[in-house]
């Protein structure tokens, strides 16, 4: 550690490290929103498993394994989206295609598949369908998805409720109003599960569900097109060439859901590798360590208390991570790292060094203005500072004065410190910084 | 600039277009026209319909075609339309599926020069030619294996060309399959053909295609599939099927594209950090790049595989990083060094090995950014490894690190000449470096230009300025002898 002891940093506080908050269990971490979705899907599959049992048999077993097996493969393969969610396209495809299957050729001299079956069928094979590809998750210790499982498995069984008990009315309809029909239900089943979703997403990270419905919109409407767009060639494709049209059908989609993990890929990639360089300025002894990630999720948490949207969220994380890299051109630390302690001029040089430095990349240009703003006043500079940089000067005075503690009265201090500067604070980023410092939440951006 | 060979080249694929489509049309096989050919036009609206679906196909193909997208940063362009083609090899027959692949010609990327239009309708054509011919030859000898007769006339035979019947489904599936396999095959041959003539042997590597042509093959073949679908929703809705697939297509390349976009962003990103953490030394600024381009000049040369090649990229950038946690009156001591400041200058390895320890790199990448001051005769620091001990990443970031010290600039001294900094390296190979590496640098160094940095000039203030490099073997740090 010569390195460290030479540049004068200050030792770390042994008593943070043994503080750190544990990750919760699963079971800690299941709220009412999580317990009620499954609560439905169960009582949905009990109900489904009792009407199929009642009937005595799976009406066209050869489709029924078909697509049971379809959607096991899909969940087998899920898909990381940013933001930590997660989803299965080709299992909801094989699941939606199924609820509104509206029949299958003939196969030379034989009769054409039953596909007189019901709602609670399709929840059966479904069911079955994503418990089998599930398993392998569990086995090899993945997180078992169980929360978006019933969100699939509910939506997939509002429109299979209503598809199935009109399938047989329309069956004498042009294709273009059955088209048309299963169209509106597809948005309905996207809707219905963008919504659980958001509900579940907004009551895991605190976010407003306003706004956290607004960014599951924005986020999945490519993927969700993609779905229904080949739902509808899945159903009347197999109408009019069978089973057999599944096989090569899922070509094109295996090469589409690549193509959207790869991008999920770079960009947790990106965001690590920004996490890990933000790093930089602690190793080099300018600032504590842990300074950049415990302002990064005092700013997250903030921002998303103020019902910033996620765009937003992430490239104000960008910038609370990267927010002393300006320190790099000084030749040597300020002491302790506080740069509470500096002049306003200073302050603000080291704020414009690190934005020069950002704006390099040239992808990053508003992540750079979030630094340059960092340490201007909140009430009468001109321009005004962004609401991102006023989120950061905060949360960098409160790490400044605070620290790794978890002291509260060494808290309520800092924040008093800060209302008691209502030029200097935004009074609103202050009181949401309080709830936020009271809890503590961890990133999951 | 098309060049000369390429020339040929371009001219000898449409000639052979030409002569194959004749000869094709021609030689009277049966299947060859599918919904064109004289018995179908015949019937009552038959005409219409052919006409009518090769428009739709020509303009789905001009669509695919026109919004070509990126694969990656560094590589060549990607279009989906061999679907357009594909369908219209089970709808048309060879022959239109020819006449849709030519409308590549028309394409509506103002970028293209004749020859390069020339040479994309050519070798449209003659891909449609050749999945069409594999299509028919491959569905008669399955038709055969299954005693089934192949016939032109609809009812209950089997009918290969034209809207698929579901009873013969499988067959048609697996000539389909055929034809795919060999659309893509003849495709990309005939772009790799063009691009060894026109830009070297070197250019699939030096693009970084190779690193995805798995999967750039694998993509053409999943999307090639959309072209049987296209034919399985002809019956129902006719030219919508081409709309429904458009959508799923359109998805794609939006994914592709934010795909390549994220990884721009990720590398410039990466650029200007490894750029802020060089501003601590006034002469080293760009060093962390140069090894890079070193790195996988050697790593090109030593035929390392294309995921190791990246991985390396990222290594040789960063490998000084951990240099930020030596105190800058380290670095700058103009006199020799206390045993203490020597140490602190030891362990920088091992704290940009702190630093990028949880990016998900490949542990390889980590291991050559800790060992990368290792010496073969195991003099080195901070282990003390000894010869293949040493992780391969080290060996070959040492070399192109001592390489760069050299070439530029040294506040004590002038920049070397690339012949010296060779002699150098040749003379530390064996003790310092890995001898093969060390070859292997000079050799791509012959095949490559190395971009020397401008000239450095002083700066204002010199007391701001390191006076002892730690990666300069000609220049060994001095310690004050205890």
């Amino acid at each position: 550690m010569a390195g460290g002891t030479l540049a004068g940093r200050p030792a770390p506080d042994p008593a943070a490290a043994a503080q750190a908050p544990r990750p919760p269990s699963y079971w800690q971490a299941l709220d009412s929103g999580r317990l009620l979705v499954m609560a439905a899907a169960i009582m949905l599959v009990a109900a489904a498993l009792a009407g199929v049992a009642t009937d005595h048999q799976i009406r066209g077993l050869q489709a029924a394994l078909a697509f049971g097996g379809f959607i096991a493969f899909g969940e087998l393969l899920r898909l990381a989206l940013p933001g930590g969610r997660e989803a299965a396209p080709i299992a909801l495809v094989g699941a939606m295609s199924y609820a509104l299957l509206l029949g299958l050729p003939a196969n030379g001299s034989s009769p054409p598949p039953q596909t007189n079956y019901d709602a609670l069928q399709v929840i059966t094979v479904t069911a079955i369908g994503m418990t089998v590809g599930a398993l392998p998750h569990i086995a090899a210790d993945r997180p078992s998805g169980l929360t978006g499982m019933c969100t699939r498995l509910i939506a997939v069984a509002c429109v299979a409720f209503i598809f199935r008990s009109v399938v047989s009315d329309i069956a004498g309809y042009h294709w273009y109003l059955k088209f048309a029909i299963m169209a509106a239900l597809l948005l309905l089943g996207w809707l219905i599960e963008t919504t659980i979703g958001a509900l579940i997403r907004a009551d895991d990270v605190g976010a407003r569900f306003r706004v956290a419905i607004r960014d599951e919109m924005r986020l999945q409407w490519q993927l969700g097109l993609a779905v229904g767009a080949s739902v509808l060639i899945t159903v009347f494709a197999t109408k009019a060439m069978g089973l057999l049209e599944l096989a090569v059908f899922v070509g094109p989609l295996l090469v589409t859901q690549i193509a959207f993990r790869r991008y999920a890929g770079i960009r947790a990639t990106y965001l690590q590798t920004v996490r890990s360089l933000a790093r930089v300025t602690e190793v080099a002894g300018y600032v504590e360590e842990g300074h950049s990630r415990r302002v990064s999720h005092l700013a997250v948490a903030v921002g998303r208390g103020l019902g910033l949207p996620e765009p937003e969220l992430l490239a104000l994380e960008y910038a609370a991570l990267m927010h002393d890299i300006g320190q790099l051109s000084l030749r040597d630390a300020i002491p302790g790292g506080a740069t509470l302690q500096v002049s306003a001029a200073e302050q603000e040089r080291i704020a414009g060094l690190g934005a020069d430095v950002i704006s390099e990349a040239g992808v990053l240009d508003e992540v750079a203005d979030l630094v340059r703003c960092q340490s201007w006043p909140a009430r009468g500079h001109d321009p005004a500072p962004p609401l991102g940089s006023m989120i950061i000067k905060a949360a960098n005075a409160f790490d400044d004065m605070v620290g790794s503690s978890t002291d509260r009265d060494r808290s309520a201090a800092a924040l008093e410190r800060m209302r008691l500067d209502p030029v200097g604070y935004d009074a609103g980023v202050v009181a949401v910084l309080a709830e936020v410092a009271g809890r503590r939440l961890p990133s999951r951006l | 600039m098309v060049s000369r060979p390429a020339r040929l080249y371009i001219g000898l694929v449409v000639v052979l277009t030409g002569l194959l489509v004749s000869a094709t049309s021609m030689a009277d096989i049966p299947g060859t026209w599918g919904l064109m050919s004289k018995a179908a036009i015949r019937t009552p609206e038959g005409g219409h319909k052919a006409l009518f679906a090769l428009v739709t196909l020509v303009v789905l193909f001009l669509v695919c075609d026109s919004v070509d997208t990126p694969l990656s940063a560094r590589q060549t362009k990607w279009s989906p339309s061999s679907a357009a083609t594909l369908a219209a090899v089970v709808l048309l027959g060879p022959l239109a599926a020819a006449f849709v692949g030519a409308s590549s010609l028309l394409s509506l990327r103002p970028k293209l020069r004749l020859p390069e239009r020339t040479f994309n309708g050519a070798m449209h054509a003659l891909s449609g030619l050749a999945a069409g011919a594999a299509y028919l030859g491959v569905g008669r000898w399955l038709a055969m294996l299954a005693g089934l007769h192949a016939s032109t006339t609809p009812g209950n035979n089997l009918v290969l060309v034209g809207p698929p019947q579901s009873k013969y489904f499988g067959i048609i599936i697996g000539a389909f399959a055929a034809a795919a396999a060999v659309h893509v095959l003849a495709n990309h041959g005939l772009i790799w053909g063009i691009y060894r003539l026109n830009r070297g042997t070197g250019m699939l590597r030096r693009e970084g295609l190779e690193s995805s042509l798995p999967l750039l093959l694998a993509s053409d073949f999943g999307y090639a599939c959309l072209g049987l679908v296209i034919a399985s929703l002809w019956s129902t809705m006719d030219w919508f099927a081409a709309v429904l697939v458009l959508v799923t297509l359109f998805v794609a390349r939006w994914a592709m594209g934010q795909f390549a976009e994220q990884q721009r962003a990720y590398a410039a990103t990466m650029n200007a950090l490894c750029q802020a953490v060089e501003t601590k030394d006034y002469y080293t600024r760009g060093h962390g790049e140069r090894v890079s381009r070193g790195s996988v000049m050697i790593a090109r040369k030593i035929r390392m595989s294309a995921d190791r090649t990246d991985a390396i990229r990222f290594a040789g950038m960063l490998h000084d990083v951990g240099k930020l946690g030596v105190p800058t009156q380290v670095l700058q001591k103009t006199g020799p060094l206390t045993e203490d400041e020597f140490a602190a200058i030891q362990l920088h390895p091992m704290r940009g090995l702190e630093i990028v320890r949880e990016i998900g790199f490949l542990y390889e990448a980590l291991n050559g950014i800790m060992h990368h001051h290792e010496r073969i005769d195991g003099r080195g620091y901070p282990m003390g490894l000894a010869g293949h001990e040493i992780p391969e990443f080290a060996r070959v970031i040492a070399v192109a690190d001592a390489f760069d010290s050299m070439t530029t600039t040294r506040s004590y001294r002038e920049a070397q000449s690339i012949e010296v900094a060779l002699d150098q390296l040749r003379k530390g190979a064996g003790t310092q470096f890995d001898a093969l590496l060390v070859e292997a640098f000079i050799a791509a160094l012959d095949e490559e230009r190395w971009p020397l940095p401008e000239p450095v000039r002083k700066p204002a203030d010199p007391t701001t300025v390191t006076v002892q490099d730690h990666d300069d073997p000609t220049a060994p740090l001095r310690i004050v002898e205890a």
